[in-house]
């Protein structure tokens, strides 16, 4: 799915949707007036780019890499404003955040070098957008409030690392035969680390049940959890394995992560790009 | 050889010297020329015996991505085993509500993962069973399941060395769906290794330490077969004797 048509179904849903679940999505983030967050889904969308990002138009490495050097941008950039913007006042987690932001950046420095030793030219850094036109205001910028900017903030800390795992994996195909496939695990297996460490800070389990984003996440982070309610592993249904809590649904479906496709991660990753 | 990055299950003061036995006891047993003990060639002055040769009486993991199965399926046998004994231990049935959540998610997600590695190479191997690694045995010696602290680090060991084994494995595979496969596991296990770590040191940096991941290249650790099982026979936790001839 390209990137417009997926911002053409977003919006037509948003504007269908009905109050209450409006409200309820809004709830969840708080600190928006109603009246505010009516506004600035459909302009937030309407600011989105009116032109595809195409980070990946084949399945060869470089393409891969692209990706991946756009979602760690991304990464980076977001853990650099949170870290400066005051929001986070718990010591504990900030240490986490300084963490997380040290392996982003190394990602984004060394998906550089991969790329320009493939002699490819890497991607330039997008402008993002994390407000994502106004949705949200994780860095306490537009008035929502300390402890509300603080939630949003834990919240886009986890889509964006539980989209990184998914989006690793969706690419290991596409590494398979390059001498980038054990980095990209090697990184893949980073950002897991990441998203179980921010889950659990956010008294989630560290791991995804079913397709759950869990309590207090926003309704837009969905298409990261999508999928993940599948149970077929191998050709085998792992539920018919044997009986007992470990062949649950939800031990099932947490016991593995799922892909996501190249386009589905750069759409999740398009909410936040200006240009 | 690269002897300092041998993973090695320190839990208690003794540790050490029984493991070393309960190892030495291990090679003792027909591993002899086997690449579990090859892997181990700079550990022992005993180990200068020249290669006899494969023993047919011990399993061989085998190539390619039968050989990886059947790696995969070790490790997951010993997590699996390993949490199972947890949960009939004095220190899980008297932890909090969040580690005992924790650490069943954690056998849940191992046993899981261990059945479908036996039925995924039963189907691999069709009626050549004798190719499908049997099932393991395994001791943990003095290991003290009542014990918080020697449980969760001898967890984190298993799970670091997990994502490590299943990160230096993906370039051995061949077919794509197993490559996503292993790679649906890892970042499980590596969930895993986070949790654990956190539950260790709360507050820090561990989940994802500097001891595990690179600090300049934000990299884990991916390791070889032959590694792994190198710190596998160091724990001495597994007393089947398997080799792995024909993977690096």
């Amino acid at each position: 799915m390209n990137i417009i048509k997926f911002l053409d179904e977003f919006t037509n849903e948003s504007l269908e949707e009905k109050k209450s679940s409006r409200r309820d999505m809004f709830g969840t983030l708080g600190s928006l007036s109603k009246k505010a967050a009516m506004a600035a889904i459909p302009l937030g969308l309407a600011s989105m780019p009116n032109k595809s990002y195409a980070y990946q138009t084949s399945s060869d490495p470089v393409s891969a890499l692209q990706l991946a050097l756009t979602l760690e941008y991304l990464e980076d950039e977001f853990y650099d404003l949170a870290l400066a913007s005051g929001v986070i006042t718990d010591p504990a987690v900030e240490i986490v955040y300084e963490q997380i932001s040290k392996h982003e950046q190394a990602h984004v420095d060394f998906l550089i070098q991969g790329l320009e030793g493939a002699g490819a030219t890497p991607i330039e850094k997008p402008v993002f957008d994390f407000t994502a036109g106004g949705a949200f205001d994780p860095f306490n910028e537009n008035g929502t409030g300390q402890d509300d900017a603080y939630a949003q903030l834990l919240a886009l800390a986890q889509a964006f690392e539980d989209t990184g795992v998914r989006a690793y994996k969706g690419q290991a195909g596409n590494l398979q035969g390059s001498d980038f496939l054990t980095v990209g695990l090697q990184i893949h297996s980073v950002e897991a680390r990441h998203a179980s460490e921010i889950r659990r800070i956010r008294n989630l389990k560290g791991w995804i049940v079913r397709n759950e984003r869990g309590p207090n996440m926003p309704q837009q982070t969905q298409a990261v959890y999508d999928g993940e309610e599948n149970v077929t592993q191998a050709g085998i249904d792992v539920r018919t394995l044997g009986d007992g809590s470990p062949f649950s649904l939800d031990a099932s479906t947490e016991a593995y992560d799922e892909t996501l496709t190249g386009a589905e991660a750069e759409a999740i990753a398009s909410l936040f790009i200006v240009s | 050889m690269k002897k300092k990055n041998v993973l090695k299950v320190s839990t208690s003061p003794h540790g050490t010297s029984k493991n070393r036995r309960r190892f030495l006891k291990l090679s003792g047993m027909a591993v002899l020329g086997s690449g579990l003990l090859m892997a181990c060639s700079d550990d022992d002055d005993a180990i200068n015996t020249p290669d006899p040769g494969p023993d047919p009486q011990v399993f061989d993991l085998g190539a390619g991505d039968l050989g990886v199965l059947n790696y995969a399926y070790a490790l997951e046998q010993l997590e699996a085993d390993f949490y199972t004994k947890v949960l009939n231990g004095a220190y899980w049935s008297g932890a909090n509500e969040i580690e005992k959540v924790l650490l069943e998610d954690l056998y849940n997600h191992e046993v899981n993962h261990r059945e479908l590695f036996s039925a995924a190479i039963s189907a691999a191997v069709g009626s050549d069973m004798m190719a499908k690694l049997p099932d393991l045995e395994f001791d943990y010696g003095n290991l003290n399941f009542d014990s918080r602290t020697e449980v969760l680090e001898t967890a984190k060991t298993l799970e670091d060395t997990g994502v490590s084994a299943y990160n230096g494995a993906g370039r051995l595979l061949s077919n794509p769906d197993f490559l996503v496969l292993a790679g649906k596991i890892v970042s499980v296990e590596a969930r895993h290794a986070s949790a654990i770590r956190t539950l260790l040191n709360p507050g820090s940096a561990d989940f994802a330490g500097d001891d595990i991941v690179d600090s300049v290249t934000g990299l884990d650790i991916a390791r070889d077969p032959s590694e792994v099982i190198t710190a596998l026979g160091n724990t001495g936790f597994i007393t089947t004797p398997f080799t792995a001839n024909e993977l690096p």
